[in-house]
């Protein structure tokens, strides 16, 4: 299919004799959001880092528009195009704002080894940095110490480096994670707007969101995907019902 | 001008103006140590680069500053005996003139760095320490073995190396030399830190993972800043041998290493004048308390003690402050 952007194929991984991922096998195409929901532990996490590089699969291929992705560290991974956010946000934390976003957009450009020009004068970097910002509603706070940011505030920080690299693919995981009502609004007003620049796999737990946002919606229990589908599918699927989603399917 | 600009321009103010009162009250002696003072901040801003921007915990920075030493003792012993240091299969003949010889130790002890900074840079926290510690102890053991440059009782030059239009034996002359490259030094620094490298460098210390996911390499970015910090510090033993007129294996001893830690931990880590205050303060340590008591390490390591529990910026950030994030 010519409309897939990433690709996992038959990823395992194992934390000694526990199953983290068990045979899991999807790809994110064009233009969605593909929600990938599961109870704690199911795996959601490993899969992320196995598909970024920061684990190294036992077994499988990651593939990014048709191009092999399993034999590169997580470096070359972004530099090809694979945005991540985390689930406990990892940021330079003594750096400012801007500081983390100039980070991005540094990796972006890819040179890195410019030892004489301040880097945070060089306008282009800085307007890619600043426009990240911007688009994440973090205008205001470019020249606040990452430290003191609210939480909230760290996790809109961690969308904007991703959508510094330009990437052809968001890994989101948990963006949404303690943000409250408001903030969780803002975070699917922002997604909304990511998609239009490149697909999302998002990984969520507020199922209002997941229900919204997504296209369609990959179930992973104990590491293995038990069902994909669309919104409507999943939500009439009895046997999802009952392993995971129970009550809290929104009517 | 921020409280720390204030620190700096006043440490140098101090660094520059003892020895030029001590020149106008003809103590000479004085203008030596604070020769020392700024080749010992010399070496502690080399290694600064490493261990306060990079993180990296080098236990290992004597290697570098020894064979800077040593490029010295060797170039100006074949001089002065007009033997060669070579003859096949290309003629290398000694020198006696400083910026040959300044080169020649930033680049021997680059590329030691580099050796050493590709292997141990593979590991992290203790494990690093503890490599480039024994990578220290290689080189001093070496040089204690290696009788054609008196191993064990180092080498000694009978005249000061020749700086073109200076006469180097005059100590204040001297001294401007080794001050003038130590304000360059500085200004590198700052301008590295400001750089796109510095910025990487920086969140690479702070979280290596960030610095993967936006397609960086942590261990490329430490390699180079590594190398950079022991061809600093290479230069700063290539000096400090110059000023003693003598290099032994003692400048190698893991003891050196410890001693330019010292500097940047009085000063401040990652502080761009956290050495020279830190080596500034030791001298003046040295000095007094030297003179009173051979035990004066005890002293020191009060004051180290204090710093590390009390004032974690060393005495910069205890007089200026968390470090402002430039913008
Ligand atoms: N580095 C590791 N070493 C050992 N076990 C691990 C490691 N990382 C994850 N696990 C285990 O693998 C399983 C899957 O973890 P993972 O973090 O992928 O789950 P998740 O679906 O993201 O859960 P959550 O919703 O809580 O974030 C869990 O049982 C976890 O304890
Ligand atoms: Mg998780």
């Amino acid at each position: 299919m010519t409309d897939v952007v990433l690709r996992t194929d038959r990823l395992f991984k194992s934390f000694g004799a526990l199953k983290a991922t068990n045979d899991v096998s999807l790809d994110l195409r064009k233009g969605e959001i593909h929600a990938l929901i599961g109870p704690n532990g199911a795996g959601k996490s490993t899969l992320i880092q196995q598909i970024t590089g920061h684990l190294a699969s036992d077994s499988g291929a990651v593939s990014l528009m048709d191009e092999h992705l399993t034999d590169v560290g997580p470096a070359e991974r972004a530099r090809k195009g694979l945005g991540r956010t985390f689930q406990i946000s990892s940021l330079a934390m003594e750096h400012t704002v801007l500081q983390n976003a100039v980070l991005g957009a540094l990796g972006q450009r890819g040179n890195v080894m410019a030892f004489f020009k301040p880097v945070m004068k060089d306008v282009r970097l800085v307007s890619a940095a600043k426009a990240a910002l911007a688009q994440v509603g973090l205008a205001e706070f470019a020249t606040t110490r990452t430290a003191d940011l609210s939480h909230g505030q760290r996790r809109q920080l961690e969308v904007a480096v991703a959508l510094t690299l330009k990437p052809k693919a968001f890994l989101m995981d948990e963006p949404m994670a303690g943000l409250g009502l408001e903030g969780a609004q803002q975070m699917i007003g922002l997604l909304t707007e990511l998609r239009k620049e490149a697909p999302i796999l998002l990984i969520e737990h507020d199922m209002d969101a997941v229900f919204a946002l997504a296209d369609r919606i990959s179930v992973l229990v104990y590491g293995e995907v038990i069902a994909t589908g669309t919104p409507e599918e999943i939500k009439v699927n009895p046997e999802i019902r009952r392993a995971y989603l129970g009550d809290e399917v929104p009517a | 001008m921020t409280r720390e600009t204030w620190i700096n321009v006043a440490s140098l103010a101090v660094l520059l103006g003892v020895p030029l009162w001590a020149l106008m009250a003809d103590e000479p002696f004085i203008i030596t140590l604070a020769t020392r003072a700024a080749i010992f901040a010399l070496a502690g801003v080399g290694l600064n680069l490493a261990l306060g921007t990079g993180g990296l915990v080098s236990l290992g920075h004597a290697a570098f500053f020894g064979i800077g030493g040593y490029a010295m003792g060797i170039l100006a012993s074949h001089a002065q005996s007009y033997a060669p240091i070579m003859e096949a299969p290309f003629l290398i003949e000694g020198t006696k003139s400083m910026p040959v010889i300044w080169l020649v130790a930033m680049v021997t002890s680059a590329l030691a760095a580099l050796a050493i900074g590709v292997l141990s840079l593979r590991t992290s926290g203790v494990y690093f320490i503890m490599i480039t510690l024994a990578f220290g102890q290689m080189v001093y053991y070496f040089a204690i073995s290696w009788p054609a440059y008196g191993g064990e009782d180092g080498l000694s030059i009978y005249v000061r190396n020749g700086f073109p239009g200076l006469n180097t034996l005059v100590p204040i002359q001297f001294f401007g030399l080794c001050f003038v490259i130590l304000c360059l030094v500085l200004l590198l620094m700052n301008a590295i830190h400001k750089s796109a490298f510095g910025l990487a460098l920086s969140a690479a210390r702070q979280n290596e993972t960030r610095v993967l996911s936006v397609g960086l390499k942590p261990y490329h970015l430490r390699l180079v800043a590594f190398v950079i910090s022991g061809a600093v510090t290479g230069l700063a033993g290539a000096l400090f041998a110059d000023l003693n007129r003598f290099v032994s294996p003692t400048m190698l001893s893991w003891q050196m290493s410890g001693e330019i830690i010292i500097f940047i931990i009085i000063g401040g880590v990652g502080r761009l004048f956290g050495p020279v205050i830190g080596a500034m303060i030791f001298i003046l340590l040295e000095h007094t308390l030297g003179g009173l008591s051979e035990f004066w390490h005890v002293y020191l390591g009060a004051l180290l003690l204090g710093i590390v529990l009390f004032a974690k910026g060393g005495l910069i950030g205890a007089f200026a402050g968390r470090e402002k994030a430039h913008d």
